[in-house]
Formats: C-alpha cells, structure tokens, sequence
C-alpha cells in the first residue's frame, strides 16, 4: 500500500530514534526500562500478525497461540531439559512455526471468518491442553523461574538484548514485505481472484505467509521468556489474540510501522492508567471509540495522511 | 490423568440432561448472537458482556425483592429489558453511526463496548460472587435415570424449546422479523421499498441482546454470577454460530446443543480434559462442513 522507500530522512528519524532507545536505560528507572522492554515484544507480535493481516487479509483470528507456543517452547527446554541454552530460544520460533504451518494447513481452506472461527477452536485446544496438562506445562500456574543465561538475566541486558533481537526482526520483516512475495501477498489481498487467474497459487502463498507470520510471533514469545522469566496459559487464550488484533487496527494496518504504534498505545495506557485507577479498561474503550469516530484509518495512518501528501494520493487510489 | 468412575447408563443419561440444559442457555445467547450477525453484519464481541449485565440484572433485581419467588420470576422478566434498554442507548448513541464503515472496525468498536460493558458492570457490581436461590418450586431435584438432577434443570429444559418457538414465530409470522431478515438479504433492496433500514438494524440489534440478556437472568440460579463470565461465553457462542450456520437460528440451536453435550460427556469421560472435547467437536465440523451445518445467510 504505502510503497514510501526508505529515504535519507526517514533513515536519520529512526537512527535518532535507535540511539535515544540505545541510551534510555541509563536515564531512565527500571519501571520504564521494563514498559519499554514489554512494549518492544508486544510490537513484535503485532508486527507479526500484521504480515497476514495488513498484508494479507487473512483473518488470522488467534495469533496469541503461536506467541504462548514459542513462549512454552522455550521455557519447558530451559527448565526441564540440560540442553545448551540457545537451543532453547532457536526451537521456540521453530515450534510456533511448525504449529502455524499445522494449524494454517488446516485452516486455509477457509476464507475469512470460517478461516478466523476454525483457527479460533484449533487455538482454544492448544490452550486447553497447555491449561489443564499440570505434569507437563504446569496448568493454570505456568512455569515460573525459568533459569535464564547469566549474560541476559538482569533487566537492562535483557532490554538490549530484545531491542537488537526487534532491529533484526523488523528489518527482516520489512524486507519481506518489500520482495517479490510480499507484493505478491499484497497483491492476493486486493484480488484474490485475478492472483488466482495469472498463475499464483493463492492458498500455498498465504499458508507460506502465515508460516512466516507464527515464526515471528514465536521470536515474540521467546522475547517475553527473557523478559518475564516465566510463562502462563493466559498468552494463549483468545482475549490476548484480540488484544493483539485490535493493536494492528489501532495502529493503522495498512501501514508497515502501524502495529508498533498500535502496541505502544496499548501497552502504555494499560500501564500508566493502571497506576491511577483499576478501571484503565473502561478508559481505553472509551479512548478506541473516539478513535473509532476521528481516526478511520489507524493512528499512523492518520500521521501518514496528514503529513505525506503523497501517501494520501495512494489513499485516494485505493478509493476510500 | 484417570477416566471418570462409574461408566454407566445412569450416569451417562442424567449427565446427557445436565448437557441438555447447558445447550439451552447457550442456544438462547447464541440465537441472539446470530439473529445480529445475520441482520447487521456484526460480529457483536459486546454480546457476551450484555449476558453478563444480564445475570447482574437479574441478581439485584432478585435481591430488591427481598429474594422472593415473585423477586424470582420479576428478574427473569425485567432483566432481559434492563440488557435491552442499554443496548439500544448504545446503538441509538454510536453505534448507528457506523455502519458504513468497514466491518473491521465494526469489530474494533464492539470490542470497545466490551470493555468499557465490563469494566461498569465491575463499578456497579464490584468483584464478589453473588448467586441467587430459585424459588421452592424450581429448588430441589428430581430422580431420574436413579441420579438425582436439580428441577431448575429441567425448567430450561422448557425454557429453551419455548424460547425456539418464539423467535420462530418472530421472524417467520411478524412484520418485523419478515423485514429483518430481508434486511439480512438484501439490505439495499429493503430501503428502496421504503422501509427504514436504520431502525430495522436498531430493532435486530436490541433484540439480540434482550436475547443475551434472556440468557444472562436464566443462568443465575446454576452458577455464581462474577465477573469474566462474559469472556468465558462470547468464544463459546461464536463457535457455536459459526458451526451452526451464522444467522441461522436453528443452526444456532444445533451448534449449542453439539457444544453443550460433548461438554457434559466430556466431564463424564476425561475430566481433566473436558474443556478440550467441545473445541474438538468445532474443528471436526468445521473441517467436514467448512461453511457450517446449516445455510448460513452470509
């Protein structure tokens, strides 16, 4: 949609950016470090899920199961087994892949909302085993105290650590977006049909996009093991798919950095609302319905329109 | 990870009932849930909190009646219209005002009524449990199959196949169910005849959460009203519209009574697991009949 490349301004913007993020832990408290730290995980996932969503048009209904496989991976290997560490976070990302390609085999031949709903069901199994099975994923306690390596244990190692694992991932997601296969995606989104009618095979594209897609959210879930030590039945039930969702039309889904935006917003509000009151719910629909009414089009959309006339001619194109 | 004990027909057929009167409440909120999503358009992610300001409803009203019989029967009538009172504030407020837009955000902004529902009904009601007593006729249990079952049980058991009848009655023989389910049609067509399509959404809408709200009062004598009950039944019911048919009532009758049965079954065969065997049955129809069991109006 927005094919904006990369410009000299937009470079130096996200070096500044890079460098303010390189040096906030030595400014900033812990309680900030750690938002920020949760806020970078959480735009991975979104990011993740947009790559089907944004891209695709898939209704990728449940995306929190591939983000609490990757994180169940990863915790039971360094918990329960004397394999090398790094064996541990290289199978999270592994495991959400193979299960998105299992589940995505499945689901793609359903569109749209039968596609969301049988994902939804295969999810909520995944769930209910992780939920129930106490001898092998600890039940509804989780598994806490994940013995972590020494180098990223404390909290600020932690945080370089996620943001230099996030760099590697949005670079590597953007460029996917921008190749042959992404446009490709894109293209299937706005016609399926004609994709369908010059030669590409339509289903295996958007099972391959979503194998990409669960790969990343597992990268995610890894990234939230090294933040939180632990894990818990709660990254893979449905509320946090929704979550995760409603980040990417928040943020803008047609747009690439959206989702970021989008889990920023919600992050934050849970955290500094949480502080003042316990209602922070109440005040976040009220802040997604003004949304709703004055920014159509996401937040960054909006940002995209309102300061790159040429984006809004794309807008235009599309015929909204 | 040991099976149930006491494999036998008795217990398979009293605990076949209990499923059978679980169906009945969730083919009640699921018929609401479908009546929306075939007229509007909506996937109405806000239904499940509408039950549960239902269920509160029907608490207090029950309460301020000094937990009377008549206390009783007043909060499963007036509940369902507290819910229906407050759906159409809702809908005549906001919600009207979007449906032009793309569904995708129709999803976003009945989420935002989710949560804004959920965290009032935590301001109003607070977190405690509360539970309400039927009255004497409904208390106690009968014996059957020589297990005993609650009579309140057997009350949805007539409850449901009513409420079937009703809303069959509605959308076949009245004015307003023939227009909206024309609406669910062809929407476009219904307002070139003159009819104002604004209200006959405004009318769905309201009906499928006094439906919601139906469910919310039935359900307080069997559980303990709390909070997050509201996402416990919202996934459940979209499931089981989806396996049923969307917009198709009686497809939502039989998702819930497939929901309900291989729920109370599962109890019986693997108690652990038991919330496993329902999602189960889902994939399995959903892999066999990829657009639901019934002609959905999609």
């Amino acid at each position: 949609m927005f094919k904006g490349t990369i410009d000299v301004k937009s470079l130096r913007f996200i070096g500044a950016i890079l460098i303010l993020l390189l040096i906030l832990p030595l400014i900033f408290p812990r309680f900030y470090i750690y938002m920020l730290a949760l806020i970078f995980v959480t735009s991975l996932l979104a990011m993740s899920l947009n790559v089907v969503l944004g891209h695709g048009m898939i209704f990728q209904f449940h995306h929190g199961v591939f983000y609490g496989v990757g994180a169940y991976t990863t915790a039971l290997m360094l918990s329960k087994t004397s394999l090398p560490m790094w064996l541990g976070f290289v199978a999270g990302p592994i495991a959400a892949a193979l299960v998105g390609l299992l589940i995505g085999w499945f689901c793609i031949r359903l569109t749209r909302l039968y596609f969301g709903m049988l994902q939804i069901s295969l999810g909520s199994l995944i769930w209910a085993i992780a939920f129930r099975w106490y001898a092998f994923t600890g039940g509804d306690d989780g598994i806490h105290g994940i013995p972590l390596p020494s180098l990223i244990s404390s909290l600020n190692s932690a945080y370089y650590f996620i943001l230099i694992i996030l760099v590697i991932c949005l670079v590597a997601l953007y460029l996917i977006l921008k190749s042959p296969f992404g446009s490709t995606l894109e293209a299937i989104r706005d016609n399926p049909q004609r994709c369908e009618a010059v030669g590409v095979n339509v289903r295996r594209h958007q099972l391959k996009a979503i194998v990409i897609a669960t790969f990343f959210a597992g990268v995610a879930g890894v990234l939230f093991v090294v933040l939180e030590g632990s894990v818990f039945p709660d990254l893979l039930f449905w509320v946090l798919s929704l979550e995760i969702f409603i980040m990417c039309l928040l943020g803008g889904w047609f747009t690439f950095a959206g989702p970021v935006l989008g889990a920023a917003i919600m992050v934050s509000l849970r955290t500094f609302v949480g502080i003042f009151t316990e209602y922070w719910t109440l005040i976040l629909g009220v802040i997604l319905i003004l949304l709703i009414f004055f920014l159509p089009e996401g937040v960054m959309g909006y940002f995209l329109e309102r300061f790159r006339p040429q984006a809004r001619e794309l807008a235009e194109g599309r015929g909204e | 990870m040991e099976l149930g004990q006491g494999l036998d027909l008795a217990s398979l057929g009293s605990q076949l009932l209990v499923g059978l009167s679980r169906a009945m409440i969730l083919f009640v909120v699921c018929a609401g849930l479908s009546f929306v999503l075939g007229v509007l358009r909506v996937p109405n992610v806000a239904h499940g909190s509408l039950y549960m300001i239902g269920a509160f409803a029907a608490y207090s009203i029950f309460r301020f009646f000094g937990s009377s019989t008549a206390g009783f029967w007043l909060a499963l009538i007036l509940a369902p219209f507290v819910v229906a009172l407050v759906s159409l504030i809702a809908e005549r407020a906001l919600f009207c005002h979007l449906y032009q837009r793309e569904h995708l955000m129709l999803l976003l902004f009945t989420f935002a009524l989710m949560l804004i529902f959920g965290d009032l009904v935590k301001l109003t009601w607070g977190p405690e449990y509360c539970s309400v007593v039927p009255p004497k006729m409904l208390r106690g249990s009968i014996s059957v199959f020589g297990s005993s079952l609650p009579r309140y049980n057997f009350f949805l058991l007539i409850v449901g196949p009513l409420v079937a009848i009703a809303l069959w009655f509605f959308t076949n023989k009245t004015k307003i169910g023939k227009v909206s389910r024309a609406a669910a049609v062809d929407r476009e067509m219904v307002g070139v005849i003159g009819i104002n399509v604004s209200w006959v959404f405004a009318a769905a809408f309201v009906i499928g959460c006094y439906l919601a709200g139906l469910g919310g009062a039935l359900v307080v004598p069997t559980v303990s009203v709390c909070l997050g009950m509201d996402h416990d039944i919202i996934i459940e019911a979209f499931l089981i519209v989806t396996i049923g048919g969307l917009g198709n009532m009686w497809g939502a009758l039989v998702g819930s009574l497939i929901f309900g049965v291989t729920q109370s079954l599962g109890v019986l065969f693997w108690p652990q697991f038991a919330i496993v065997f329902p999602y189960a049955a889902v994939v399995i129809v959903l892999l066999l009949r990829p657009r639901g069991l019934l002609k959905s109006v999609w």
